[in-house]
């Protein structure tokens, strides 16, 4: 008996909202690693205090975000195993591998040193303190790059094949898993967005100090180095873009068909859909406006390659699922039993399309008895959300030019040493703090609603990956996230709040702006500690 | 992999998850004991602090072996990880919100004064602490039993038990063992750390753990060799192909789960170590050998979790409801090539993080005293 719709959806919803929220979190601290880097590097090149209040200020902040990723993380591995048990057991000897390797390579360096960054100021030379904050960067980073590489192989399964007397994937090339061309590409693109975010941040907060007009040199430092960084970071999130790697892999040619709202394959070079309302049932874009070559330039980059279009895509998936429904039965027969050479040849060659076969189970558990409606519905069912897809992606590019924008112009008139004055920019940039966000979660959706219905592209359905839960236990599991995210977010904002609003004198060195201006204030700071 | 034949590589595995647990139990264990005493042996919010900041700074590194060995696990154990993790949902879903308010707990308490605040966030921590410990135990404790789940043809797993059926008396029983077992050791860490009042309370708490312990471990012991019935494998097998669970035929049977000690009677050194590492670690804790002290109370929980490794060898997860189902260390396990890859990558990792581990704790050796706390009020948790 297959886990019922509903135990799916709820599933989905729960791993979906989870790995939202723990995103939240990640990005600045993927940033913020090495904007503390570069801060604490030109306090130990020139020994100037302020730079050390910068990454002790700013290291804060970090800490109370911190906190919420490493909270919110160790959800994402218990729930592979809680709640997509088939999963883990059909792809664990794949998946697990870059996940028990980012625990040994990753988490230990960073976790290990983030408590010496905090504490180990007075009991370190300034060399070596370095050092510990360059390795809790690089800890958080690597982490990036392995879970990165296992989720890369969710979108192009390289380097596994099925073993049918262990009903499973098996790896049969570690090298390809981790020098997947998807999993390197999604790697840049993300941990550049991390970096752009942690910018964004320290930029926004900065910009306010000024409009403000306390602790200017301290903030016009810290607006130095963030409209640096973030110039840098986010030309790489734009040019180093996801989707150069969305010509390999099943699921992602389909992902770039549906950003696109590409439903029928354009000649070379395809045309750009700026705007439309993509309409799943009639597969058209309605209010179309388009820009004639710009997409086959985008994502093909050149001019005589083809872009697929959905139809296209959804007629050759049907003739995937025909041939899965051989190699279901092909395999039936092993199971049963008769493994003679002709019936594992005979499995051997039709298996690459045996996770077409498993979407057929959705509708009719035996497989090879599908009708042609079934088969029919489940190739429609290999086109995921247009509609969402559409717009997430051009969300997302709209906030990323959106911070173009805002990099250039700080980065500009911070050279030119007139960025205080331009205070339509400073509210811009404070305005602008949660764009990086934005761009990330909506991000996400695009790369992993676009993989429905996978959770393994081409190899396993999401209908088949969860575990046999009760939708009881889904509720009462969702019911203890939602309360206690909730709460745990209050306190993480109003901290961050308070801690932004206070700045450096949070550090109580008696040189910023409460202690030194506002007598009155004092009060309040020292009431903290 | 080739110097290595599957068998051996498989039995390697079983050795690596259980430094790995061990190494989980050792080091974040002092972590979740100590957070278990917390609002017990602070009287006040500076002695609370003392209490905090012995493990404050070096908790999160510590919690990483949970972390890996869950990784490794699912790497190493695929079928193990997807069969249990699931069966035990709703247990482990509690182990995890109690985990929520860990990390948070260390960071955000101290950046308010407020006592209610700071009170609440006291509670917090203990939760993370003491349930963790609490629900391992009982989860050890239902592997004895048995997990009642079992596969399809497809190596779907089924659990058709519920949350209350894993607080069977025998269970709770292995609950009180790891969370005196672990309230012992963070009672034996914080008198290496701490001076004056919260010191001499630690003493006195480490002893009470420390007599639970022995007793709990003791009477766990008797309910196994004459209560609980074992589990054999009555097949043969070839151990070194890769093996589906259900290719194999299993019984249970009474005392089955003493019969490694009479076929390799060295193991009884594990359950020994327990024993002799319990009192060794609370005679030198009256002594004043905190450090011998602390030594000991690791080695006690080294020996008792080996005690349940080798008792259960080479059954992992057995199933109650259906025996075949049983998830041992031959047939739960992934690939050759994926262990192999995996070890390489294990003798490399695990040894530089012992090392620069221990150049952490250096760096931050010493007491944590109230006047310590006062002196850094701005700085520490």
């Amino acid at each position: 008996m297959l886990p019922s719709a509903e135990v799916v959806d709820l599933s989905r919803l729960q791993f979906g909202a989870t790995a939202l929220y723990h995103f939240l979190f990640v990005p600045l601290t993927l940033g913020m690693t090495w904007i503390l880097v570069i801060m604490e590097s030109v306090y130990v090149m020139t020994g100037k205090q302020v730079y050390k209040d910068m990454t002790k200020f700013w290291g804060k902040l970090f800490g109370i975000n911190f906190a919420m990723g490493v909270t919110t993380g160790i959800t994402m591995e218990f729930q592979f195993g809680t709640n997509w048990a088939y999963y883990s057991h059909y792809v664990g000897d794949i998946f697990g591998a870059p996940l028990a390797i980012e625990g040994m390579m990753a988490f230990f360096l960073e976790s290990t040193f983030v408590g010496l960054f905090f504490f180990g100021w007075d009991k370190l030379s300034k060399e070596k303190h370095l050092m510990v904050t360059f390795l809790v960067a690089l800890g958080s980073n690597l982490s990036a790059l392995w879970i990165l590489i296992a989720n890369g192989w969710m979108q192009n399964p390289v380097g596994a094949a099925f073993n049918y007397e262990t009903m499973r994937m098996e790896m049969t090339n570690f090298s390809a898993l981790i020098f997947n061309p998807v999993a390197q590409v999604k790697f840049v693109h993300t941990v550049a967005a991390g970096y752009t975010a942690a910018s964004m941040f320290v930029l926004g907060i900065s910009s306010w100090y000024l409009l403000k007009g306390r602790d200017v040199g301290f903030a016009l430092r810290s607006i130095a180095v963030a409209s640096g960084f973030g110039l840098a970071s986010v030309l790489s999130v734009i040019v180093l873009g996801d989707e150069s790697g969305y010509t390999t892999g099943e699921v992602q040619k389909v992902k770039l068909a549906a950003i696109e709202a590409e439903w029928h394959t354009d000649p070379a070079p395809a045309a750009f859909t700026v705007f439309g309302m993509p309409n799943q049932n009639e597969e058209r874009t309605d209010h179309a406006v388009r820009i004639p070559y710009l997409l086959g330039l985008i994502a093909t980059r050149s001019l005589d390659e083809d872009v697929t279009g959905l139809i296209d895509i959804k007629n050759q998936n049907e003739v995937r699922i025909r041939n899965g429904m051989q190699s279901y039965s092909d395999l039936q027969r092993l199971k049963g039993g008769d493994k003679s050479e002709a019936s594992i040849n005979a499995f051997e060659k039709s298996k690459d399309d045996l996770g077409f076969g498993l979407l057929l189970k959705k509708y009719t558990p035996n497989v090879t008895d599908a009708t042609e409606a079934q088969i029919k519905q489940a190739a429609k069912d290999t086109i995921p959300n247009v509609f969402a897809l559409f717009w997430s992606f051009r969300i997302m590019v709209g906030m990323g030019v959106l911070m173009l924008f805002i990099f250039a112009a700080s980065f500009y008139f911070t050279a030119k040493r007139s960025i205080g004055k331009h205070t339509w920019l400073l509210r811009l940039a404070l305005y602008a703090i949660p764009a990086p966000w934005i761009a990330a979660e909506t991000g996400w959706i695009v790369a992993e609603m676009g993989r429905q219905p996978w959770t393994i592209s081409g190899i396993l359905p999401t209908h088949l990956s969860t575990s046999s839960l009760t939708t009881g236990n889904l509720y009462f599991s969702l019911a203890g996230f939602i309360g206690f995210y909730t709460l745990l977010l209050v306190a993480e904002l109003f901290l961050m709040f308070k801690y932004a609003r206070l700045g450096p004198s949070s550090l109580h060195t008696g040189r910023y702006f409460f202690e030194k201006y506002q007598p009155t204030a004092t009060h309040a700071v020292e009431s903290t500690s | 992999m080739t110097f290595f034949d599957y068998t051996t590589l498989k039995l390697i595995w079983w050795l690596f998850i259980g430094v790995l647990l061990i190494g989980f139990a050792v080091m974040d264990g002092f972590d979740m004991g100590v957070a278990s005493w917390l609002p017990f042996l602070g009287k006040t919010d500076d002695e609370r602090r003392v209490i905090i900041n012995t493990i404050g700074p070096t908790w999160e590194g510590n919690q990483t072996w949970l972390v890996t060995a869950g990784g490794a696990i699912f790497a190493a154990w695929p079928l193990v990880y997807a069969a249990a993790f699931s069966g035990l949902y709703i247990a482990l879903l509690l182990v995890l919100f109690a985990l929520f308010f860990r990390p948070v707990g260390f960071d955000y308490r101290s950046k308010l004064a407020d006592p209610r605040w700071r009170n609440g966030w006291d509670w917090a921590l203990f939760t993370g602490g003491a349930v963790p410990a609490l629900v391992f135990g009982v989860a050890f404790g239902n592997l004895f039993i048995g997990l009642p789940f079992h596969y399809d043809e497809s190596l779907r797993s089924f659990y058709t038990g519920s949350f209350f059926g894993l607080l069977n008396p025998f269970a709770l029983l292995c609950g009180a063992v790891s969370l005196s077992m672990l309230m012992l050791h963070g009672a034996i860490y914080l008198q290496l750390r701490t001076d004056g009042a919260v010191q001499k309370r630690a003493q006195k708490a480490a002893l009470i753990a420390g007599m639970v312990c022995a007793a709990a471990f003791a009477l766990a012991g008797i309910w196994i060799a004459y209560g609980i019935d074992g589990y054999l494998i009555t097949s043969t097998q070839d151990t070194n192909t890769a093996l589906n669970p259900l290719a194999k035929t299993v019984e249970k049977s009474a005392g089955a789960w003493l019969s490694n000690y009479h076929a390799y009677p060295w193991m009884i050194l594990a359950p020994i170590a327990g024993f002799a590492g319990i009192a060794l670690s609370l005679l030198n804790a009256r002594f004043k050998n905190e450090r011998s002290a602390f030594l000991f109370s690791s080695i006690a929980i080294a020996g008792i979790i080996l005690t349940a490794g080798f008792s259960m060898f080479p059954f992992i997860v057995p199933s109650s409801t259906d025996p075949v189902s049983s998830l041992t260390i031959w047939d739960a396990v992934s690939s050759k090539k994926t262990l192999g890859i995996m070890f390489i990558v294990t003798v490399i990792f695990l040894p530089l993080i012992m090392l620069y581990t221990s150049w952490v704790y250096r760096v931050l050796r010493g007491k944590i005293t109230v006047q310590s706390i006062k002196d850094n009020t701005h700085t520490a948790y």
